[in-house]
């Protein structure tokens, strides 16, 4: 019996172990997936409400899929075209949606912490989901990133396992990135050695307090031969100032073109988050190629939702 | 608190052997027979019954785990269960005799979940049910085909089985404690 949780907030809140248990929850559920009837009866009469104050299409599917797979039902909430362009606030959105019976809430929103602000207050009484908030975190892109790390290094073989000793390179913008946030924490909580890449310009200026080793020249990194190398996307919605001089400066030095992508080890794997920038971050040949785990960080992504949602929903009530 | 061995290691070894005769008795023979235990130690008895099994009539022991923590009616105001694997054999179970395997049967609860999580993967031919411990008070209209031992209990007695694998002994203890202990 592991403990459940309550909220997932941060990445920084789990310990080897919880983070062990959740990816071990998660294989369960891929196993899911291939059977005759993919679904689960586990969360029935259940309600999970996603709200996205921000942008997503992947995040939002998937969280929507893993409830649905797990029988909870879905309510949807968009910023757009909703009452917060009317200038409703995130405590009366709260509210209302609390007022309409939930669980669950998966919240996404462009302030870092708002996920957290939206647990410690007293406006709903259902567990918290962090699907991004800022340039804060996102913990569900780090489950998700370690367990299709996991699945690709270890197979059938990876119930258990941690990643010590693997070494993750970061690719991009940083500085923005809570992707990065989260992979950084987890990966270093699960053993493995994270180096980060990016123009001076996009570095965070903490990073020094970060268990991570950093530079800023992409074709060394590659030299060093990394088991992964992972490749961020250019949030051109955050560049409200000049962080390079011109996109195709940023992808000669740090794009991963296919001559990079042809100087990789046989083993290294190629990931993204998603959504890519073709041809500015990665190639299409280095996407496309066998060394990418792309589409599998996205059917990760199902399976790492299911076992959050099951985590923070069973279990006590004491 | 008073402790009483009800069944040792002989009588277990025993108990698993009988009721492996009993499975080709009913099977007629050993063909599309599918064994598959309820973890954790279902899966372990599941384990040895297919190895006696596969001593009487080679090809007859295919075995495999359900788990059931997804489809239990209990999720709620309980600490969280950690889900295990579950293996279906390669064959599937279509068309198959599946018989289920734990170790105690008390409420009938987790065979009803198991009986649901089936549903999920396929459709038996049939569905038997063997269990090492049948000790009473059932919940639902669910009965064992195949049992160790009926062991009358109860309510705020507490069944222990133990198996050397993972317990070090094979043992069935019954211990008396205060209902308000009582955790099933």
């Amino acid at each position: 019996m592991s403990a459940g949780l309550t909220h997932l907030l941060s990445v920084r809140d789990l310990d080897r172990e919880t983070a062990i248990g959740i990816l071990d929850i998660a294989e369960d559920m891929a196993d899911v997936a291939t059977r005759a009837v993919p679904k689960l009866p586990t969360l029935r009469g259940r309600t999970v409400a996603n709200l996205f104050f921000e942008d997503s299409t992947r995040t939002r599917l998937s969280f929507e899929a893993a409830a649905k797979r797990l029988s909870a039902d879905v309510i949807t909430f968009s910023a757009k075209g909703s009452s917060v362009s009317k200038g409703e606030s995130l405590k009366d959105t709260a509210q209302t949606i609390a007022a309409m019976g939930v669980d669950a809430v998966v919240i996404r929103h462009s302030a870092s912490g708002a996920a957290r602000v939206l647990a410690d207050s007293n406006w709903i009484d259902a567990a918290v989901v962090n699907a991004g908030d800022g340039t804060h975190e996102h913990p569900t892109q780090g489950l998700l990133d370690v367990f299709t790390m996991r699945r690709r290094l270890h197979g059938a073989g990876s119930r258990g396992r941690d990643l010590d000793g693997v070494r993750v390179t970061i690719v991009g913008d940083i500085l923005h990135s809570r992707v990065a946030r989260s992979n950084v924490w987890l990966l270093r909580t699960l053993g493995a050695h994270v180096h980060l890449v990016a123009p001076r310009t996009l570095m965070p200026s903490g990073v020094d307090a970060w268990p991570v080793t950093t530079s800023s020249d992409l074709d060394a990194a590659i030299a060093d031969a990394p088991d992964v190398l992972m490749m961020l996307r250019i949030q051109s919605e955050r560049m409200h100032a000049a962080f390079f001089p011109h996109e195709r400066e940023y992808t000669r030095q740090w794009g991963l073109s296919d001559a990079r992508f042809a100087r990789l080890g046989a083993d290294t794997m190629v990931m993204h988050p998603g959504p890519m920038n073709r041809g500015l971050e990665i190639s299409a040949m280095a996407a496309d190629s066998d060394a990418s785990v792309i589409l599998d960080q996205v059917t990760s992504g199902v399976s790492i939702r299911m076992a959050v949602l099951y985590l923070v929903l069973s279990g006590g009530d004491e | 608190m008073l402790t009483r061995t009800v069944l040792q290691q002989a009588d277990v070894t025993r108990a698993l052997t009988r009721i492996a005769h009993e499975i080709l008795e009913s099977n007629r023979g050993g063909s599309d027979l599918v064994l598959l235990g309820i973890p954790t130690r279902g899966v372990l008895l599941a384990e040895r019954i297919a190895a006696t099994l596969e001593g009487l009539e080679p090809g007859s022991g295919t075995v495999g785990a359900l788990d059931v923590t997804m489809y239990r009616d209990d999720l709620r105001g309980q600490p969280t269960r950690t889900p295990q694997p579950t293996k279906v054999p390669p064959g599937g179970i279509d068309g198959k005799t599946v018989v289920l395997v734990d170790d105690v049967l008390y409420s009938g609860r987790t065979i009803r979940a198991a009986l649901d999580a089936l549903n999920d993967l396929g459709r038996p031919r049939a569905v038997r049910l063997a269990v090492l411990v049948d000790r009473g008070h059932r919940e639902l209209p669910i009965r064992a085909d195949f049992v160790g031992k009926n062991l009358p209990s109860a309510v705020a007695e507490r069944i222990n089985v133990t198996l050397k694998e993972i317990d070090g002994e094979d043992a069935v203890t019954i211990v008396g404690r205060h209902s308000s202990e009582e955790t099933r």
